[in-house]
């Protein structure tokens, strides 16, 4: 019988570790599927899984009198959300949607357009971490600002009154659809506080796409005569539409599917969001909540399939 | 090779666009330091260091804050072993599947966190999981996952197969290979995208509202208090801390990950 000294140990261990290792070089795809076995199970099972059980728990049946989910199948809440109460939130949370994803495009143009034609070197990478460190600080915090800002007497009021816009503002908040009786209670509001949280996630895409752009491309346009307006018509801006179309895949979906800045600023009214918190949580009514899920799972799978037309999937 | 000039007007677009950025930013440094104990006039009143006393002195503060601190380190591990596997399964191999399962991982940040919140909501109550602790540790972890995906995978790209292959010729065994070649190569990258994963679970409120129960987690400690209007300046320190604490990684990341192909973070949450 051999003595088992640490150096024996060690080297019966290495040669357990040396047959695993060619063992798995030379079979690729049991080294493959121990790779990816962990993640795999997380997510079919607990993500896939959840996702499918709530869209199931879709077609269950909600009893408003006893106030309990029963498992009897019924497409009541998929038609209900077509009912007037129902489908005016979706076209509020929609509308909003588009508006902000437009909105967003206009203000992030000329930034990303001056990144990426008119800065090398230190200014980008200025620019790159100035655009990069507001997206990533906190969501709730930003919304925090905005309620300060838009507050009664808070900076955007003294600013208004210092400037003598105030006519101006009470006109802007007198339009019906867009105003309300103050800035933090107004459509307007809640548009801006959007655009200023999602800003950053249209900046970058389309910086990418213009940065991919050719320079000699703009040499070209402007050999065969175009006027630097011409050139930014005919040539710039249809090569950065899918850089827009990449970023309004984050502004859209996510304003579709917010409901801490309805809640916070703006008029009263539920957007998709709140409704889908309020129907699971204060109500209960888990069947009417996965419903309503589906609006925005089916309304950004359309989406998806108009920009990838755009080549948004290219620019991401 | 832009010979010509931005524009006035270009100019300031861009640089005001900058400033619209971080305007609100610099409001909730400024007002963590305002005297008034309950307006938001603005301008400030005075300057005082005396509210971050205050709130660190509070009980519920420093509760959600451990609390938060905790679910957000186990959530990063958790995302820096799944994404790393799932890194070093696709980045090489074709395989059938593939594309699914790259959509998969990110599916949680590509649909509104609603959905994700609800759906893991739902299956806690088929199954008779309490929320708590661990579920919002589960949600967290499963969006935290393809932003460590995401960096790795890139460095992954960028490291040569040859190395690994090198190595295994002169005698290393698998570990050996992973701990002397693989690991420093991927080193900076995982780091980064374990730094943006804690940012972001740190900061996440949406998912969690669905599934924390009773816990109470700083983001939605900081919610609750929107509509407390007398905690006003505890609220305002809170929030600067959270504001220092999500945006202090993405610098640490861009600088670990300032010279490969793909910059940690622009991938968006």
């Amino acid at each position: 019988m051999q003595i088992s000294t640490p150096i024996a140990v060690a080297e019966q261990r290495q040669g357990v570790m040396n047959r695993l290792s060619s063992l798995l070089y030379r079979k690729p795809n049991l080294y493959l599927s121990m790779l990816l076995i962990p993640p795999l199970v997380w997510f079919g099972a607990i993500y896939l899984g959840s996702l499918l059980n709530l869209l199931w728990q879709g077609v269950y049946t909600f009893d408003d009198f006893s106030m309990t989910v029963l498992p009897e199948l019924t497409t009541a809440n998929f038609t209900a959300l077509f009912q007037p109460a129902n489908f005016d939130i979706i076209v509020r949370t929609v509308s909003m949607a588009i508006a902000v994803s437009i909105g967003s495009a206009l203000i992030a143009f000329p930034i990303a357009y001056y990144m990426a034609r008119y800065t090398t070197g230190k200014t980008k990478a200025f620019f790159y971490i100035a655009v990069m460190m507001p997206m990533w600080a906190s969501y709730i915090v930003k919304a925090y600002a905005w309620t300060l800002l838009l507050a009664k007497g808070g900076v955007a009021q003294w600013f208004v009154e210092h400037m003598g816009l105030t006519p101006l503002l009470q006109f802007i908040l007198g339009i019906p659809g867009v105003g309300g009786s103050t800035l933090s209670t107004s459509h307007l509001g809640r548009f801006f506080v959007f655009i200023y949280i999602w800003l950053p996630f249209m900046i970058l895409p389309i910086q990418a796409a213009l940065e991919r752009l050719p320079p000699s491309l703009l040499q070209a346009s402007s050999d065969l005569g175009a006027r630097p307006w011409q050139t930014f018509v005919q040539v710039i801006l249809p090569l950065s539409i899918p850089g827009i179309a990449a970023g309004s895949i984050f502004t859209f979906s996510l304003t579709l599917g917010d409901f801490i800045v309805p809640q916070l600023i703006g008029p009263p009214g539920y957007f998709i969001g709140s409704m889908v918190y309020a129907q699971q949580g204060a109500i209960g009514n888990m069947p009417m909540a996965a419903a309503f899920t589906l609006v925005p799972i089916v309304l950004i799978a359309i989406y998806l399939s108009v920009v990838k037309r755009l080549g948004a999937f290219d620019a991401l | 090779m832009h010979s010509e000039k931005a524009s006035l007007g270009l100019k300031i677009a861009a640089w005001g666009g900058l400033v619209f950025l971080h305007f609100p930013i610099f409001i909730i440094f400024l007002y963590a330091f305002n005297t008034e104990d309950a307006a938001f006039s603005f301008p400030p009143q005075g300057f005082t260091l005396d509210w971050f006393s205050v709130a660190f002195a509070r009980e519920d503060v420093l509760e959600s804050i451990k609390l938060s601190l905790q679910i957000a380190s186990i959530a990063t591990l958790i995302a820096m072993v799944l994404g790393t596997l799932a890194a070093a399964a696709l980045y090489r191999r074709d395989f059938f599947g593939k594309e699914s399962i790259s959509m998969l991982l990110i599916l949680p940040i590509a649909l509104p966190g609603i959905i994700t919140g609800l759906a893991l909501l739902a299956a806690f109550k088929r199954f008779g999981i309490e929320p708590g602790v661990m579920t919002i540790v589960i949600g967290h972890a499963t969006f935290c996952v393809v932003i460590v995906y995401n960096n790795v995978i890139a460095r992954f790209r960028r490291t040569s197969h040859s190395l690994i292959e090198a190595s295994m010729d002169l005698g290393a065994d698998g570990w050996q290979t992973f701990r002397y070649i693989i690991l420093p190569n991927l080193s900076s990258a995982l780091l980064a995208g374990g730094m943006l994963a804690f940012a972001l679970s740190f900061d996440e409120i949406i998912v969690t509202t669905f599934t924390a129960g009773h816990e109470r987690t700083l983001p939605l400690w900081l919610l609750n208090q929107l509509s407390r209007p007398r905690d006003v300046p505890v609220t305002n320190v809170v929030a600067m801390m959270v504001m220092l604490v999500t945006m202090v990684p993405i610098l640490g990341a861009y600088y670990l990950t300032k010279s490969s192909e793909s910059v940690a973070g622009s991938g968006g949450k």
